[in-house]
């Protein structure tokens, strides 16, 4: 680490994308982080390490990566803005309190720097094979926000998005990234502070003797007070009421749920963001996320030279899935190339929306091209523009 | 009048330890400081030391998207595993720039090949083979231009603890001598 660390005069500078999620969570307000060290996510744990406690904010090196998420909520309730970051085997066991902190409604990020997989797998090479694991990686139905960013500039981005969607509904998001863009150094010129819209938690104004943890219909953001500000709730992973205490009656089971899902659901507009790049009179599309987009990018600008109508569609919000917009965007194209560093988890989802996973005939028609490597490798420009000469 | 565009696509390969990662950040850094767009890239194996390790750098004045190089316009290679990895893609007006401590079988023809102990050099004149990355980058940057020599300076005293500018500092000025050294004896 160097003297560059240190950014007085915010101008141009070559960051590391990990460096730039630690950067975007200072800057939206995370004071204290809980974590457990493993490639390809380490940097930011490092960076929090020592940027927090001369901030005021606290660092904690935990024993493992239950206990890392199991501090970021206790810390969250305590009033904090709180992250971890990880990667795919760290993840898995975070699952369990990620599943809490929706149950509990308790903001808090986890970034997970994807690596291959399964088990150890490849700690130093990429992979984009948690997505379908950070949508449904825990048990019970819950509301799932992941995010994924495609340079560097747009991790740092993303990660203050990724805070202020947490704070926003009370939920943990996910930060999804990947080796090659956490690793990878870019040009970066970040905004001013003041240019920053943070959005910070809303207390109680209430008597405490009124106030709900849970309420039924809430404003979003969602008011929350701190353990210790004089507010009584009870704070349970059970299903519960109003108040946080355990429930068994199907009215105020089917009401929690019900909300969870709502609060998602109501507001896709204000979560979901989509990047169209050539879109407008493209004749065949890339749908692809993260840093494979980058390749797509690169091989679109390729065949346009050579004069093939080609564009790509690239969600920036993984969950909830962009349903709208790649029926929009996509509907009408004469072939969709997916590529992905897993085996088919972003095209089983754009299946589904484009009329059945198991319906042969549709996924005919609609000419789902997809191309997967799981080798730890990127897929290259090549391999893109190849695919779109065999479909053109 | 439009600039005209320029990309270079460097590929500096060798193995972990050799401070390729290091020396493909200053040079990042240098680009950085005259404004260009740039990528840098690394891949390594799960051992720091040892194993086949390559930085990417890519630099230009126009947006380019995949961070990775692939078609080379400057090759380092400081291993004859790297080179024979490597030299596929360097294009054919290419210039390599090996170690011919480790490189001993090179079988490019068109391209611009320079070849040096340079690790050999940097354990006579500055005790150390840790300085090898340095002096290597400063030869590339005196044969290549890709960024001025004032930038990779700035660079070196903005990347390096303060103890380490010093010797970085004479290890580039050696680079820059070879450099001479050998456009002379061409």
């Amino acid at each position: 680490m160097s003297k560059n660390n240190t950014i007085k005069k915010r101008e141009p500078v070559l960051m590391q994308g990990n460096e730039a999620i630690a950067r975007g969570a200072l800057d939206a307000g995370v004071n204290f982080y809980a974590g457990y060290p493993i490639t390809p996510s380490t940097e930011i744990a490092e960076i929090f390490s020592y940027e927090l406690p001369r901030r005021g904010g606290k660092f904690i090196q935990m024993e493992d990566e239950i206990a890392s998420i199991s501090a970021i909520i206790g810390g969250s309730l305590a009033g904090a803005k709180t992250m971890t970051a990880t990667s795919g085997p760290g993840f898995s066991l975070m699952l369990e309190g990620i599943g809490f902190a929706k149950m509990t409604e308790t903001p808090c990020v986890v970034v997970n720097v994807m690596r291959g997989g399964p088990s150890t797998g490849l700690p130093t090479k990429p992979s984009q094979s948690d997505i379908m694991q950070a949508r449904w990686g825990g048990h019970g139905d819950a509301p799932a926000i992941v995010l994924y960013p495609n340079s560097v500039m747009e991790s740092y981005e993303l990660s203050i998005r990724a805070v202020n969607l947490a704070e926003k509904y009370r939920t943990c998001v996910v930060l999804l990234s990947d080796e090659v863009l956490a690793h990878m150094r870019e040009t970066v010129n970040l905004p001013d502070l003041s240019k920053i819209k943070i959005i910070d938690r809303i207390k109680p104004t209430i008597p405490p003797e009124w106030y709900k943890h849970f309420p039924e219909n809430p404003k979003y953001p969602m008011p929350m007070a701190s353990f210790g500000e004089g507010y009584r709730f009870h704070v349970t992973g059970l299903s519960h009421d109003e108040k946080g205490f355990p429930t068994n009656k199907a009215k105020e089971i089917s009401r929690m749920m019900e909300r969870f899902r709502k609060k998602i659901e109501y507001y896709i507009e204000d979560i979901v963001q989509i990047e169209s790049f050539f879109m407008e009179d493209a004749k065949i599309a890339i749908f692809t996320a993260g840093i494979t987009a980058r390749a797509a990018k690169e091989a679109v600008m390729k065949a346009r030279k050579r004069g093939i109508k080609v564009g790509l569609l690239r969600p920036l919000t993984i969950w909830p899935f962009p349903d709208g917009a790649v029926k929009k965007y996509l509907g009408d194209k004469k072939a969709i190339i997916v590529p992905e560093l897993n085996e088919g988890q972003l095209s089983h989802e754009l299946k589904r929306v484009m009329g059945g996973i198991w319906n042969y005939e549709i996924r005919k028609t609609k000419n789902i091209v997809e191309l997967h490597k799981n080798s730890g490798e990127l897929i290259t420009p090549e391999e893109i523009f190849q695919t779109i000469r065999e479909v053109k | 009048m439009a600039k005209a565009i320029f990309k270079k696509e460097i590929r500096l390969s060798g193995s972990g330890g050799q401070g390729l990662i290091t020396a493909g950040i200053i040079l990042a850094r240098a680009a950085v400081i005259e404004k260009h767009r740039v990528t840098q890239t690394q891949t390594y194996g799960p051992e720091s030391r040892g194993g086949a390790s390559r930085a990417d750098v890519i630099i230009s004045n126009a947006e380019f998207y995949y961070p990775e190089a692939t078609r080379f316009d400057i090759l380092i290679t400081l291993t004859q595993e790297a080179y024979d990895r490597h030299s596929f893609n360097l294009k054919d007006d290419g210039i390599l720039i090996a170690d011919n401590t480790s490189v001993k079988n090179i079988t490019l023809l068109d391209s611009e090949v320079y070849e040096l102990p340079f690790a050999d050099i940097a354990q006579q004149k500055l005790g150390s083979l840790l300085p090898t990355n340095i002096i290597t980058l400063g030869f590339l940057v005196r044969i290549t231009n890709v960024v001025s020599e004032a930038s990779l300076k700035k660079a070196i005293e903005n990347s390096m603890k303060p103890q380490y500018v010093e010797m970085n500092l004479k290890a580039m000025k050696i680079g820059f001598k070879l450099a001479d050294e050998y456009k002379k004896e061409d």
